[in-house]
């Protein structure tokens, strides 16, 4: 803990580490809709489709001030989202195609745009317009203890694009907490939106101004990288843990925080602990919003590899010991007199595969649904009840696909096989199967 | 400003061996990737190749590391293509997983994958740029191209790989088109899908990798999209759109190589990018059939010929045949035409000689009277269609009538004669109207 304290310098690193989470943040919150309207790659084109307008609009006010920036991403922005869908309309185009051809010629305006604007001299630099440029906010005149790093003259050294991404970032918070309702009716039916008065399309454009507005605010600092990578991930990843709009909102704010936190310190302290100069920080960032991501996908409590893996596994395991225990009623039902004969697990493996079949019959023996000794499995009352009620649904689906499905009845047994599993009751039905087997009970 | 005898030369590949060679080389890359991008196109893969070709940077960077570890000789441009070859295909393969084992949809998987891929590149450059500055000045080049530094051996590169990728997509056209126009019934016929889908993506791999030196790896993949998009414009035949596509990738590819070579500062992927922009834009807007201008111009076409019949249907069901001011200015406010396209009405029937200007006033000639009558008649056979047949109420058969009675054929007019017929229905064939106005 001391060495990472000492690899992770506060003052120093305050600014770039508030610049890198604000923006994170940022992309994270406005990030939720796009992944829920499947608009995640508009994001993408708008990042790299802002390009051209920003330039311009430096080009016209040759400063970087905040509001030609603003305006000029913002347009282009909008520009990008009409492009589009004049494309898709007249044109007749796969959206995504329409998307890559004006994306790529927008980007490729601006990287020709940066170049002309480096012969009048302008400093403005294509490299940095994909991964920013957090370690020039180093603040390296900051106070030594964090006592007087908090107080109020510290603001007066915060940089302008940390102010920038603040105020964004609230903006943010602004508009989504006022058209929470309108971007949650927009997001999951459209239709039903604009008949009720609030014009999906013109949310459609609003969210795409203030995405556009978030990459301008964050692009500096940042980078298009990050801004694309935190549009996404974050609201993906939330998807993944819960099923409420509010709930997944809230975690990808929290993730996004995580990853701006962790990516940075990833960037700068850990290659310190090595003995290593620092790596990019919005490209870490990035990194670390995947990582964030992987574990969702591996490790989250409802749709995580892990729990379904388990949950199929569990699945199967019952399915077997179910359809053992079927199979032991259905040797005594056709050898009628032999009930206490067992049955040897020689005769089953041409039935079950070896290996399931043992641990379905510990299982079994386990719950007492059948006796185990040397002469092979016995059901005992408790597991003939439990087999005769699967049989009994067995046949009772059969009949029922027979009758009102109008399957042959040849063919009704391995549906029958899958649905006597499942928790619905079969529809009563007569005594006796299409086979003319009597149903129990 | 270079002046035309300079164009001209680089033009006509003689202004210096490493130009021309640059140009030729960036043709062949447009060429191929126009050909291959075809199948990306009509597979709806456009997106993932942009990922691909993102997810090739971590590649080239760890290729250039695990390089310089095993010694600086083999820093040499096929292996930093071979890894972001093997980075690219990585990144596809994470987005089918993803696809498959999770509730992420193909945007969002896209998006990620090109992201957090690029984002490992990222920091994977700045690292090498502080520990290992030697030639890592090189790598960047691989980010937005840089087509003029290029060496002849590069180019030669570039250009094989290219060949190579023009010919198995030749090789493998049957293939490609069966999966692509109807996969299921290419798996049902017992075509390997997942593994001519595996070429297609190798094709693509192919390409990116190719165009990463002379056109960047964020902007290889417009070389990709736009020229098959744009090709997809002037044709519905498949091998005419490989064949368009190729051209018009190879034209993107050499004028953007060309102009990029005779202006100072001008990134050659950047022109070459934008080049295929122009073209896809004069596409979009002229091309014959399928072009924006032309099938605005047939939808003006159809729209003033509904508009002159419902001018000529009104005339009719008035027993009129005298187009007053008053009686066109009614149907005017009933269809709401804007007063420009009155004008643009009237000069359309006046054209096709359905009215004429008599002293009176704008009258309607014979054919215009026998044309109202045919279609204030098939108002009333569609009408009495729609009541016996289709169970519409007869206060709402009348919008839908109003469109329908423009494109009945002859053909169909008899069949619904017939079918009228059939349950006692006759609708009385328009009077003789010839001499009406004599």
């Amino acid at each position: 803990m001391t060495t990472l304290a000492y690899a992770f310098d506060f003052g120093l690193d305050l600014f770039p580490l508030l610049a890198g989470t604000l923006a994170a943040i940022t992309c994270g919150l406005l990030g939720n809709f796009l992944v829920l309207r499947r608009l995640s790659l508009m994001g993408d084109a708008i990042s790299h489709s802002v390009l051209p307008g920003l330039v311009i609009a430096f080009l016209i006010v040759s400063t970087r001030s905040p509001i030609a920036m603003l305006l000029g991403a913002a347009g282009a922005g909008v520009l990008t989202v009409v492009l589009v869908e004049l494309i898709k309309k007249y044109g007749r185009v796969e959206a995504g195609a329409a998307m890559g051809v004006v994306f790529s010629v927008l980007f490729a305006l601006g990287v020709l745009l940066i170049e002309q604007a480096a012969v009048r001299h302008v400093d403005l630099d294509a490299d940095c317009v994909l991964h920013g440029q957090l370690e020039t906010l180093v603040w390296f005149d900051a106070p030594a203890t964090l006592a007087e790093l908090f107080r109020v003259e510290t603001l007066a050294h915060v940089p302008r694009q940390v102010w920038t991404l603040a105020g964004m970032c609230a903006a943010a918070f602004v508009f989504v907490g006022l058209f929470y309702k309108e971007l949650r009716l927009a997001a999951f039916d459209p239709a039903l939106s604009t008949t009720l008065g609030f014009h999906a399309g013109f949310m459609h454009y609003l969210l795409m101004v203030f995405v556009a507005a978030a990459t301008v605010a964050a692009f500096e600092a940042v980078g298009s990288i990050l801004v694309i990578a935190m549009l996404i991930c974050p609201g993906a990843t939330a998807r993944l843990l819960t099923d409420r709009l509010g709930a997944q909102i809230a975690w990808s704010v929290a993730l996004a925080a995580l990853a701006g936190i962790g990516g940075y310190l990833g960037a700068t302290a850990i290659p310190e602990l090595f003995e290593r100069d620092a790596v990019n920080a919005a490209g870490s960032i990035t990194v670390a919003a995947g990582v964030l991501l992987t574990l969702a996908i591996i490790a989250a409590p409802r749709y995580g590899l892990i729990t379904k893996a388990l949950r199929r596994r569990r699945m199967a395991r019952t399915i077997t010991r179910d359809d053992l225990l079927a199979t032991l009623y259905r040797i005594e039902e056709a050898a009628p007199g032999s009930r206490a004969e067992p049955v040897a697990i020689r005769e089953l493996t041409a039935r079950f595969p070896a290996r399931p079949l043992r641990a379905a019959a510990r299982d079994a023996a386990r719950r007492a649904f059948v006796h185990a000794d040397a002469h092979g499995l016995t059901l005992t009352e408790a597991g003939r009840q439990a087999a005769s009620e699967l049989v009994r649904r067995h046949r009772l689906w059969e009949h029922y696909l027979v009758e009102h499905v109008g399957l042959h009845p040849d063919h009704a047994h391995p549906t029958a096989e899958q649905l006597e599993h499942l928790p619905p009751q079969p529809p009563p039905g007569p005594t006796t199967d299409p086979h003319g087997r009597e149903i129990p009970r | 400003m270079p002046d035309l005898a300079e164009l001209l030369d680089v033009l006509t590949f003689r202004a210096g061996f490493n130009t021309s060679l640059v140009v030729a080389g960036t043709a062949l890359l447009g060429l191929a990737a126009g050909v291959v991008g075809v199948f990306a196109l009509l597979r709806q893969r456009a997106l993932m190749a942009d990922a691909l070709s993102h997810a090739t940077l971590p590649g080239i960077a760890i290729a250039f590391l695990a390089a310089g570890a095993l010694g600086a000789q083999g820093r040499t441009l096929p292996v930093l293509l071979i890894g972001g070859a093997i980075s690219g295909v990585l990144g596809v393969v994470c987005v089918q997983a993803m696809l498959r084992h999770t509730r992420l949809r193909e945007d969002a998987a896209i998006g990620i994958v090109l992201s957090v891929f690029f984002g490992v590149g990222i920091v994977a450059l700045s690292y090498i740029q502080a520990h290992a500055p030697a030639g890592s000045a090189g790598l960047t080049r691989f980010i937005y191209g840089q087509a003029a530094t290029m060496q002849p051996s590069d180019v030669r590169l570039m250009g094989t790989i290219a060949a190579i990728a023009i010919l198995c997509t030749l090789l493998l056209l049957k293939e490609f088109a069966l999966v692509c126009f109807n996969d299921a019934f290419a798996k049902v016929d017992g075509w390997p899908i997942s593994f001519i889908d595996l070429a297609m993506m190798a094709l693509v791999v192919l390409v990116t990798v190719a165009g990463l030196q002379a056109v960047g790896l964020i902007l290889v993949v417009a070389l990709l999209i736009i020229p098959p998009v744009a090709a997809r414009f002037w044709t519905d035949r498949l091998w005419a759109l490989v064949l368009l596509a190729g051209g018009l990738g190879a034209l993107s590819g050499y004028l953007g190589s060309v102009l990029s070579a005779l202006l100072p500062r001008q990134p050659a992927g950047a022109v070459i990018v934008l080049t295929a922009g122009a073209i896809f834009a004069v596409s979009m807007i002229f091309a014959p059939a399928r072009g924006v201008l032309a099938s605005s111009i047939r939808r003006l076409r159809l729209r003033l010929r509904i508009a002159g019949e419902h001018l000529l249907e009104a005339a009719h069901d008035e027993n009129a045949v005298e187009l007053t001011p008053d009686r066109i200015g009614r149907v005017a406010r009933l269809r709401g035409w804007s007063s420009p396209f009155r004008i643009l009405v009237l000069a359309s029937l006046r054209r096709q000689g359905l009215t004429r200007t008599a002293p009176s006033g704008l009258v309607l000639t014979a054919p215009g009277v026998d044309r109202g009558a045919q279609v204030s008649r098939k108002h009333a056979l569609w009408a009495q269609y729609l009541i016996s047949y289709a169970d519409v109420a007869p206060s709402h058969v009348d919008w839908s009538v109003d469109q329908v009675e423009h494109v009945l054929s002859p053909a169909l007019v008899a069949e619904l004669e017939s079918k009228l017929a059939s349950r006692g229905i006759t609708v009385p064939p328009p009077p003789s109207t010839h001499g009406a106005n004599a």
